[in-house]
């Protein structure tokens, strides 16, 4: 378990330092829906449509990113919790 | 005979279940608060009506399987339902982390629905996945409505199930459970976004043949997906390793995969 843990460990800070270095297209780091997907649906004459609820408003986005963020690891952290208990028994 | 050391130790998993009882439905309600995911959900709008009804069409049937194997495992086994809710977790995390992909300029996200599949099984994983896209698309501003049905496929059935079908053959061919996991991990990636080439290239292809459509979207994925593939294959096989040392129970040794 240590193995890939460790590489992970090593290969994250390597793979981030990366990110900054030359890229061959326009490096505004869109997600792949904007450059690939809407991309030929505009192309095709389909261009997206709002959404019902729009929160990609402003600040909104992030709030509900950070939102997400926290509660999906809490929820995980939660049933991680109950399904792997430490060893040796209830510790502090 | 049941030891003491035993009877403690059920009694604390029970505890644990009964707290965490809602387990499903609480990350059913975090996978509602899933921000939007960068990447191959198709938006809002770009099918047209009859494109968008047979996918939902196609998806159909998954998620009823999906609902009754949830039932069914629910009832045999005490762990499921939190062990659903981990995985469930794990995949909004995994499926809202945009992750930028040095040289290209563009950022994405992995699927988590090949390890999934792998630890609460593909039709299971169906379910999960479609609970993340309804609640993103009603809340989140991310993927639609119209579109669920394809983005249900993409990446709930055809995700899930090329990833289960990999690890599946390679446990019966006598490959290791974490270099099967690994493989699950990047054909599930890769498979996902070859479906959403697909849904988009029969609806949008024009005047174009759909194998030029196909071919264009896809190698316009492919300078983002392959190392993303790459990364998902080594989590997945970190993950499994990890449940090996700790829980090996969860992922059975089958080639059928989890208990």
């Amino acid at each position: 378990m240590r193995a890939p843990a460790v590489f992970l460990v090593l290969a994250l800070p390597l793979w981030l330092a990366a990110v900054p270095l030359p890229a061959p297209a326009a490096s505004d780091w869109a997600g792949v829906d904007e450059k690939v997907v809407e991309k030929f649906a505009q192309e095709a004459g389909r261009p997206p449509r709002e959404p019902l609820i729009n929160t990609d408003r402003g600040d909104l986005l992030l709030f509900v990113f950070l939102v997400a963020g926290a509660a999906g690891g809490f929820i995980a952290g939660y049933c991680y919790r109950a399904l792997f208990p430490p060893r040796g028994g209830r510790k502090g | 005979m049941v030891t003491t050391r035993r009877v403690a130790s059920n009694r604390r998993l029970r505890r644990g279940l009964f707290r965490s009882r809602s387990g499903i439905g609480a990350a059913a309600l975090v996978l509602g608060w899933c921000p939007p995911a960068w990447a191959m959900h198709i938006s809002e709008g770009i099918l047209p009506p009859l494109w968008a009804g047979l996918w939902f069409a196609v998806a159909a049937p998954f998620v009823w399987l999906g609902l009754r194997e949830v039932r069914r495992r629910s009832g045999a086994s005490p762990h499921f339902k939190v062990l659903t809710g981990l995985v469930g977790a794990a995949v909004f995390v995994i499926s809202c982390m945009p992750i930028p992909v040095p040289f290209t300029g563009t950022s994405s996200h992995p699927c988590g629905t090949g390890l999934a599949a792998v630890i609460v099984g593909p039709a299971v994983t169906t379910v999960i996945a479609a609970i993340a896209l309804l609640l993103q698309a009603l809340f989140l501003a991310h993927g639609g409505l119209t579109t669920l049905g394809a983005n249900i496929v993409s990446m709930g059935v055809v995700g899930a199930y090329a990833g289960w079908l990999v690890y599946a053959g390679l446990r019966r061919a006598g490959f290791g459970l974490v270099v099967a996991a690994g493989a699950a991990g990047l054909v599930s990636d890769w498979a996902t976004y070859a479906a959403t080439s697909g849904e988009l290239a029969a609806a949008l292809h024009g005047g174009a043949t759909f194998a030029a459509t196909f071919s264009a979207i896809a190698v316009a994925f492919l300078p983002t997906q392959v190392p993303l593939g790459v990364l998902e294959a080594v989590v997945s096989g970190a993950a499994m390793k990890f449940l090996l040392a700790r829980r090996p129970e969860f992922v059975g040794g089958s080639p059928a995969g989890p208990v």
